[in-house]
């Protein structure tokens, strides 16, 4: 277990390397820099400009000194906001970000639960019709859409909600709605299919036939085996949700990281580029490695060489 | 057995915490009615409170470093120069109380009101002015201030800017006392009172030398403006809150301003329509083009379109074929509907443009577009055929080369481009291909002349028309054209040099005539109009000649 944690540790770091690497090349070769604008400034200050951030120096140079700088874990000052580091402006924003992903997730997972668990229990009758009809809607609506249909119905029209910002508890409300309804829809669905078929299980009958009572049943065995590949799914949707709200926080004008990787890249700002790709790729890393041990953990079946423990 | 009820409690748990949870998030939603109910009382209580929208977040409040127009629409809040500029484009006293230009117009004498102060207290002095002119220029300033040559015009300040001379004291600026500043210039510059309303010029704090964090913290700015800098949010918010210590505080009469800060133009406007913003649009913003015909229809007593001294054009490189004959630049020019395009594509009752410089600039005694017209040129499709025949001839072409038009990828260039391009098709019979390209490619495209013809625009740095003609000179950084005339650069450095107005406006007359009527470098397309939807109980909003918008002034009724 160790040696697989090991390993897969070692290929992250692999992948983030080659990440930034790519990222730093690439960003390069795009034509421009921070400073160009349609209105250019006099050759003599753009080239103080450059050697102030020492983009004047030849790119491996650049490279290697960038290495350097997030070695240390310096990710450096942004170079269109001036004096402003990379680092807090990524905390800063993540943070907006992070509580609307965390709210959507939570959303999720309890109400695709409950619709799940519904649907199975009242399998083939009026409620498992409508709770799929819902999900096949949440899955087939894009979430941009559904954002934009319940800003113009609850906060244009009703005026029930700001059309945008983040103050209080109330902006919370529409996107999060836009953001877990797909969520919900695949989350009700797993549910439903894995409850359903926990129910015709052996085990399920076995334990009918003993004569334990429905509530027994229901929390002892149903839940706790239909309620599994859920959890597996939690990884990746929590990655899917943090990175994908991009669309819902330009929608809702939240000012989440989403909008500043976005424009950093407009305004080839480098070292906030490289800044949110690291932040991005680490993020996305860590939740495919937590995913990966929790597979091996929930399910036995998932064998690993060698392991005695297994 | 225990093992097992432990385990049946702790499921139990899950599930009914997971119930109430969703009783909670329940509950949430029904307190969401009650207090939009609150939400509609307070806003009918926020007396002069105004809510904006910022489109992009503005990179510093740093005046010196500053150089958009998020970042000049909150420091007119929060800070103030030697003058301001009036509802009528006329500069008006600010820190300065009164001055005296001397008969040559190289000397300006500043005096300063006794009352102006910081919102900490301090007496606003000549020597902060000198402070904050020295770190602009200053070549050891981290970063470079961009926009450091707005100053090139005092006497040594590009020499000390650019390290020829090392000494401050040789730069023409020189505070004789505290309320005192001397400015000695290169060269007699009429719209040099008019700069001084500039950002770039406005004074700072002299503690700012301490933290160089100073412009991103409201806890340690400090400015002698109407407002103050109260909150900022990063990617959120941005608020100011009046100022006590302003001088002319009585004449204030906004207490707060709040700032959101959203990039969506139809979220800006479905936000402005449910009463969440009191202004929504330029400069700050953008009304979508698809939107117009139905902002026209529900809104159109709060729309508020007015001229601007903005240009939208095409330029052609003239060193590209088959723009490199000019009978065929007049062709391209003249083929065209302007009309049409401002009546059906943007839809905001902007003026057709037929030479280079917008109305609303100043000429000698009155609008250099009135004295002037910009008659250069008339759309004539009999004419366009017969002078692109005439080109190809010269060129020795039976068809003309393939020609592609760039633009920077954005909704209302792409539809300018689409319907420009269908009408040099169905009147000059020429295939002209469409590209859009990003942002930092097209500037580097069209830098480099590596295009045919491109989309351009154009907005005045200050109000005079030297502002749109050192633009084309051999030597000017933004000359994208290829188009070089030594004539022409004579006749900017006379305009430069002379005191006389009159012959000034004679010169930019004739540069004028040469690059459209002559040479036709550009094709002029529209000046623009500020488009901006304004709450009818909004008043005082200022909109100057350059469509930069004053809300220090406005109050609601």
């Amino acid at each position: 277990m160790v040696r697989y944690v090991l390993s897969k540790f070692f290929y992250m770091l692999v992948s983030l390397f080659i990440l930034i690497s790519a990222t730093f090349f690439l960003m390069k070769a795009i034509p421009g820099n921070p400073f160009m604008s349609e209105k250019n400034v006099p050759p003599e200050i753009q080239a103080r400009l450059m050697e102030q951030y020492g983009l004047d120096k030849p790119v491996y140079q650049q490279y290697f000194k960038y290495l350097g700088d997030i070695a240390t874990g310096d990710l450096g000052i942004s170079m269109k906001h001036q004096n402003q580091e990379v680092g807090g402006i990524i905390l800063q924003t993540f943070s907006a970000s992070l509580k609307l992903g965390i709210f959507a997730i939570v959303i999720s997972v309890i109400v695709g639960v409950l619709l799940g668990m519904l649907a199975a229990l009242y399998h083939r009758k009026l409620i498992d019709n409508i709770a799929m009809v819902l999900a096949v809607l949440g899955i087939a609506v894009p979430s941009f859409v559904l954002a934009s249909l319940i800003q113009y119905l609850f906060a244009q029209k009703l005026g029930w909600f700001n059309v945008m910002g983040f103050d209080g508890p109330l902006d919370y409300v529409l996107p999060v709605a836009a953001l877990s309804a797909q969520p919900i829809a695949f989350i009700a669905r797993l549910t439903r299919s894995s409850m359903l078929e926990v129910l015709h299980a052996d085990y399920i009958k076995t334990a009918k036939a003993k004569g334990l009572n429905w509530m027994t049943i229901m929390f002892k065995h149903v839940i706790r085996n239909g309620i599994l590949p859920v959890v597996t799914y939690i990884g990746p949707m929590t990655a899917n949700v943090i990175t994908g709200s991009v669309v819902i926080e330009q929608i809702f004008g939240i000012g989440g990281i989403g909008k500043v990787f976005v424009e950093c890249i407009t305004n080839r700002d480098y070292t906030m580029i490289m800044g949110v790709t690291i932040f991005y790729g680490v993020l996305l890393m860590l939740a495919r490695f937590i995913t990966d041990i929790v597979y091996v953990l929930v399910d036995p079946r998932i064998k690993l060489t060698g392991g005695k423990e297994g | 057995m225990k093992r097992k009820s432990l385990l049946m409690v702790l499921t139990l748990i899950l599930v009914v915490g997971t119930v109430l949870a969703g009783c909670g998030s329940k509950n949430d939603n029904g307190g969401s009615t009650a207090s939009g109910g609150d939400k509609g009382s307070s806003s009918a209580a926020k007396e002069q409170v105004l809510h904006i929208n910022l489109s992009a977040e503005p990179p510093t409040f740093d005046p010196a470093q500053a150089q958009d127009t998020q970042a000049n629409t909150v420091l007119k809040m929060m800070y103030e120069g030697l003058v301001r500029i009036d509802k009528d484009n006329n500069p008006i006293p600010g820190v300065a109380e009164k001055w005296d230009v001397s008969s040559d117009g190289l000397k300006y004498v500043f005096h300063l009101r006794k009352d102006a102060k910081w919102s900490n207290g301090d007496p606003v002095t000549a020597k902060d002015f000198v402070f904050a002119w020295e770190r602009v220029l200053n070549p050891a300033t981290s970063p470079a201030p961009p926009y450091a040559y707005q100053l090139y015009y005092i006497k040594g300040a590009e020499d000390y800017n650019s390290k020829k001379i090392t000494d401050f004291n040789q730069v023409g600026v020189k505070a004789t006392d505290d309320n005192t500043l001397e400015v000695t210039l290169n060269n007699p510059t009429p719209y040099f009172l008019g700069l001084t309303s500039f950002y770039t010029f406005y004074p700072v704090h002299q503690s700012v030398k301490d933290n160089a964090k100073w412009a991103t913290d409201p806890k340690l700015m400090v400015t002698n403006g109407p407002f103050t800098l109260t909150t900022w949010t990063t990617g959120q918010k941005i608020e100011v809150t009046k100022n006590a210590n302003y001088w002319d505080n009585q004449n204030i009469k906004l207490t707060k301003v709040t700032m959101s800060l959203s990039n969506s133009s139809a979220t800006e406007l479905s936000s402005y329509k449910a009463g969440q913003l009191d202004y929504a649009g330029n400069p700050n913003g953008t009304i979508p083009t698809d939107q117009m015909p139905a902002v026209k229809n529900e809104l159109k007593d709060e729309l508020d379109l007015k001229p601007i001294g903005s240009i939208y054009y095409y330029v052609f490189n003239t060193t590209a074929k088959p723009f490199d004959n000019v009978k065929i630049r007049k062709a391209f020019s003249m083929a065209i509907s302007r009309q049409d395009i401002v009546d059906k594509v943007t839809m905001s009752e902007e003026t057709p443009a037929f030479g280079f410089v917008p109305p609303g600039i100043s000429g000698d005694k009155g609008e250099y577009r009135t004295e002037f017209k910009d008659d250069f040129f008339t759309e004539n499709m009999e004419e366009a055929k017969k002078l692109l025949a005439e080109g190809m001839q010269e060129e020795g072409y039976t068809t003309l080369p393939p020609i592609t038009l760039i633009y920077n990828s954005d909704d209302k260039h792409k539809k300018i481009a689409l319907a420009i391009a269908d009408m040099w098709k169905k009147n000059l019979g020429v295939e002209v291909k469409t590209e859009n390209q990003e942002w930092g490619v097209f500037l580097k495209n069209r830098q480099n002349l590596n295009y045919q013809i491109a989309r351009a625009g154009w907005s005045p740095d200050y109000n005079d028309p030297m502002t749109f003609f050192d633009l084309w000179t051999s030597t000017s950084g933004n000359n994208d054209s290829g188009f070089k005339n030594k004539e022409y650069d004579a006749l900017i450095k006379d305009a430069f040099s002379t005191p006389d107005t009159a012959k000034r406006m004679e010169d930019f007359k004739k540069a004028e005539t040469m690059i459209i009527k002559d040479q036709q470098v550009v094709l002029p397309i529209y000046y623009y109009t500020n488009v901006a939807l304004i709450k009818p109980n909004l008043k005082g909003v200022v909109i100057d000649y350059a469509g930069q918008v004053d809300f220090t002034r406005a109050y609601f009724e």
